[in-house]
């Protein structure tokens, strides 16, 4: 299992992702330059978190146009495992890989804090390591994790049961005062219709170890790991 | 003498004194840019003129120390071929005028001096003054939304800092930023300009007219004019910083980088004198037309003068600039070598064919004239009358008070708003005493912390650095960790006033005589003078002590918090009837007064000593510092933070020592440990070889904080008073 990690200019959990990758999970690990078109046979392919190109104009606005995204994006159509954290989820929803976007936090502030996380889909190669309504707790760090989508795709998204991850309490009610940042449905993250491209705001590559507050992180990158799917990369 | 208009020179900030050294040493009059270019750097804030006699009483030296004051920071050896670099800034008169900006860009500086060390920044910290909310909310929001604005872009962890709400610093607030790094020893930098013909880059941000005369605005009373200098406050741009710390990292892959040099204050003319000053002999020659700029039309001054943000100088052996252009490029940052290093002594400025300045040096870097002030001693503050103060009546209702104004309440409105779990290393995270944060790939732990209590400060300015500096100390041991360095930074007001002085001096002696005893080398430091605005708007003298710690092992690194139901709940120290500057005497009788409580530096040493003893053995749970609020609100934090009550008997104090002393005072050497019942003989025989005092405070359990017969507060209901109150 090869995961390859995106770096753009302003990319900062790069390093924090391999170094879950290589030093906790103990899998193989390849930094993706953003000017590169080259995923270098990678069977995941992970867009961190950060500020890329400065998040200018808009959140994953610029980025989407990087070279490494057309690959990322044939990657996608193949099959290929695409998981977007944070900035990657914002750059997902800005190529059009996932739909809706994520806005300003309600508060209209930045929020660095710990969430519980409901886990509504187990079947995927990204959460098959999680038991049935698992709640996950994991940190979030943005100041624009809002998701919003319109009536029709939301919609079309509870219905075909994309939302991976929901903002909940400790023992796993999705109530409002769980919702960090006004996110719609409390909505943390989603998958595409196919189930292999995956976006979520909290940072899991921040809670792999014990020593950081807990490991429920590294159940994610446990069940990529496990993910028997492997796709050829041209 | 050559005649110069009075007022050109205050708009460089020169007196008519320094003008006629300058012409003397030079045998003629300076030419504009040279005017200007010595106008920055004998600013105060460049030359430590009124306060570098002073500063040599700093101890600084000490076994692991790799690099003391003088560099773009200090570096301490930490084991495992790794060193620790750090340093704290100021950036008040900025935020003053421009809160966003000034403590982005603090933020965007200190960053620079740790990258210009060769070193990967690990940690920001951010020791914040403000006066009373809600009038000085503007400058909270603002300073708040800038430190994050920068700190979260850049992707460097927020984990500590301070905030304090005081009369004195409505006008003129205090942002001081420090930055804590790490590198390998092999690859740790110094901006030394040596070896003749090599070349000089200039590296990052384009270069424009924003900053000019920043150092010189630094040094200056801040008065109704000052807004006029908002063009003075620079503009950051975090993602070009990480571009620029991130090719500056990739620099290491090859050798022939000698120097790397950051642009903070006076810009290209201090970096460029600092980096020549620091080898015997050397000089350089830097052609102002090579510089990149980001505006059309400016003048070889502003090119010299510019504060642009986001550059660095780096030195390259001749012949392997490309090398180095290499690097720059990927990252899409521009790179030019602009000069030389030569070995004349002299900074010589060329506009294309044309010389435009050309100065010593020495005359840079070392030729302002100390400036011999005359400090003259406070009366001694008079002790507050005891025995006018009311007994204390109601202590539970007493403590949510407290635990709700504004000096004491959670920080948590804050921190939220910082990135502080960035770099996957944070294991002890913001809200107690010290953060702590791992060495990846070895079993080293850094605990960062900052402190100064500037209203003891006020009322004994030398008894208060030295609590300050046993704060911070305490901070550190509560974590588990042996301090092992210190940076300061020394904001006060303006020093041509004898009282002032004074305070400077005593600070100094205080801050000296402390880090001696304790045996803390101060590495790196920053000066900041002129903080006061019109009126009677002199600030404390705040002398805020960052501090670095080590453990060996961070997986047992403590919180405050208290960890386990049924552990034993100790004070740790002797407690006396210190109610000078306390928050309690402020909250609840309206006195600020009297000497600031006691300080036993052999005492402070043997508490800290038992509690790191205990630590390193394994003996607590969770330690705490007892500062400020006294030792109930320490006990009321070391229940909320860690989500457990403590059960306690009734606590009756023998006399002399009075009820609301015990409770509220704020006797230092203090600290409240939680143990777990098999550790209690090792922790007693500990203290009684220490020759410390050790209470029985309670027993941790349940949901509430009880005093049998005094009170009982759950958890909740002092959570909703102590969160509510900032952020």
């Amino acid at each position: 299992m090869r995961f390859g990690v995106v770096v753009f200019p302003g990319t900062w959990s790069d390093r924090d992702c391999g170094w879950v990758v290589s030093q906790v999970l103990g899998a193989e690990l390849s930094y993706l330059w953003h000017k590169d078109a080259d995923l270098k046979g990678c069977d995941c392919v992970i867009l961190p978190g950060g500020f890329a190109y400065g998040d200018y104009l808009r959140t994953g606005a610029i980025a989407r146009f990087a070279p490494v995204m057309d690959k990322i994006s044939e990657f996608a159509d193949r099959g290929g495992l695409v998981w977007g954290i944070c900035n990657g989820f914002q750059i997902l929803c800005e190529a059009g890989l996932l739909p809706g976007a994520l806005i300003r936090n309600a508060s209209l502030e930045f929020r660095c804090l710990w969430t519980n996380l409901m886990v509504e889909r187990t079947d995927l190669a990204f959460t098959s390591k999680c038991e049935e309504r698992d709640v996950l707790r994991i940190p979030i760090s943005h100041g624009e994790g809002n998701f919003f989508a319109d009536p029709a795709t939301l919609s079309r998204l509870e219905q075909r049961g994309q939302v991976v991850f929901r903002y909940c309490d400790p023992s796993g009610r999705v109530v409002p005062g769980a919702n960090p940042n006004g996110s719609v449905h409390n909505i943390a993250g989603i998958v595409n219709a196919r189930g292999n491209v995956l976006g979520m705001m909290p940072h899991p590559e921040r809670c792999a170890e014990t020593e950081l507050g807990g490991t429920d992180g590294l159940k994610l990158f446990k069940s990529v790991a496990a993910s028997a799917l492997k796709v050829l990369v041209s | 003498m050559a005649v110069i208009d009075e007022r050109r020179l205050r708009e460089v900030a020169l007196t008519a004194d320094e003008y006629r050294v300058i012409v003397e040493r030079l045998k003629r009059p300076p030419n504009e840019v040279e005017l200007g270019m010595l106008g920055v750097l004998w600013s105060e804030h460049c030359s430590y003129k009124s306060s570098r006699a002073l500063l040599r009483r700093l101890p600084s030296t000490g076994a692991n120390v790799l690099q003391g004051p003088g560099e773009n920071a200090g570096a301490i050896g930490i084991g495992e071929g790794w060193a620790v670099v750090f340093k704290v800034e100021s950036h008040n008169h900025p935020s003053a005028i421009e809160p966003f900006q000034g403590a982005a860009t603090g933020v965007g500086g200190i960053i620079r001096d740790v990258i210009a060390m060769g070193a990967r920044p690990i940690a920001l910290l951010d020791s914040l003054r403000f006066g009373p909310l809600p009038a000085s909310s503007h400058h909270v929001d603002g300073v708040v939304a800038g430190i994050g604005g920068y700190g979260n872009c850049i992707g460097i962890a927020t984990v500590g800092g301070e905030v304090y709400f005081e009369d004195c610093y409505a006008q003129n607030p205090l942002v001081n930023a420090m930055c804590v790094g790490l590198v390998r020893v092999e690859h740790l930098m110094r901006a030394r300009a040596e070896g003749k013909g090599n070349s000089i880059l200039l590296v990052g941000a384009d270069t424009g007219r924003d900053g000019i005369h920043g150092a010189s605005f630094a040094s200056l009373e801040l008065d109704e004019t000052s807004s006029e200098r908002r063009p003075a406050v620079q503009v950051g741009n975090p993602f070009l910083e990480k571009c620029l710390l991130e090719a500056c990292m990739d620099l290491s892959q090859t050798d022939a980088v000698l120097a790397i040099q950051d642009l903070g204050a006076a810009g290209l003319t201090s970096s460029v004198a600092e980096c020549a000053g620091r080898v015997a002999g050397a000089g350089a020659t830097i052609d102002v037309a090579k510089v990149p700029r980001r505006e059309r039309g400016m003048t070889p001054y502003q090119v010299m003068l510019s504060e642009s943000q986001e550059r660095m100088l780096v030195v390259v052996q001749r012949g392997r600039e490309a090398e180095v252009e290499q690097i720059f490029a990927a990252w899409d940052l521009t790179s030019a070598v602009i000069g030389e290093v030569t070995d004349d002594s002299h900074l010589t400025i060329f506009d294309g064919w044309d010389q435009v300045a050309r100065l010593p040096v020495q005359l840079l870097t070392d030729g302002a004239p100390p400036r011999r002030l005359v400090g003259v001693a406070r009366a001694t503050r008079p002790a507050p009358d005891l025995s006018s103060v009311p007994p204390l009546v109601d202590p539970g209702a007493t403590l949510l008070r407290l635990l709700a104004s504004p000096n004491l309440s959670s920080r948590r409105g804050i921190f939220r708003r910082y990135d502080h779990m960035v770099g996957a290393a944070t294991v002890v995270q913001p809200g107690g005493d010290a953060a702590v944060l791992r060495v990846k790939g070895t079993r080293l732990g850094l605990a960062v912390t900052t402190d100064c209590n500037s209203r003891y400060c006020h009322l004994d300015p030398h008894v208060g650095a030295q609590l300050a500096v046993a704060e911070a100390a305490r901070n550190i041991i509560a974590t588990g960790a042996r301090p092992i360095g210190a940076t300061d930074c020394l904001n006060l007001a303006n020093p041509d006033k004898p009282e002032v002085y004074w305070e400077l001096e005593e600070t100094i002696s205080g801050l000296a005589q402390a880090c001696r005893f304790l045996e803390i080398p101060i590495v790196s430091g920053n000066v900041s003078l002129y903080n006061e605005a019109p009126g009677d708007a002199a600030i404390y003298p705040t002398p805020v002590v960052g501090m670095v710690g080590l453990l060996d092992d961070y997986r047992r690194a403590l919180g405050a918090g208290l960890r386990a139901e049924g552990d034993f709940v100790l004070l740790v120290g002797s407690s006396h009837n210190d109610m000078g500057g306390s928050e309690f005497m402020k909250v609840e009788h309206g006195i600020v007064q009297g000497p600031p409580p006691a300080l036993d530096l052999s005492r402070e040493r043997a508490v800290q000593h038992l509690v790191l003893a205990a630590a390193q053995h394994g003996y607590l749970h969770s330690a705490h510092d007892c500062a400020e609020g006294g030792m109930l609100i320490a006990l009321a934090e070391c229940c909320m933070i860690g989500g457990i009550g403590v059960r306690c008997p009734g606590l009756r104090p023998e006399a002399p020592l009075r009820l609301d002393a015990a409770f509220f005072g704020e006797s230092p050497s203090r600290f409240i440990v939680s143990v777990p019942s098999r550790a209690m003989p090792e922790v007693q025989s500990l203290a009684r070889r220490n020759n410390v005092e050790l209470s029985l405070l309670g027993l941790a359990g349940g949901g509430f904080l009880e005093l049998e017969g005094q009170f009982k507060l759950s958890l909740s209901e002092m959570r909703q008073a102590w969160e509510g109150a900032v952020g």
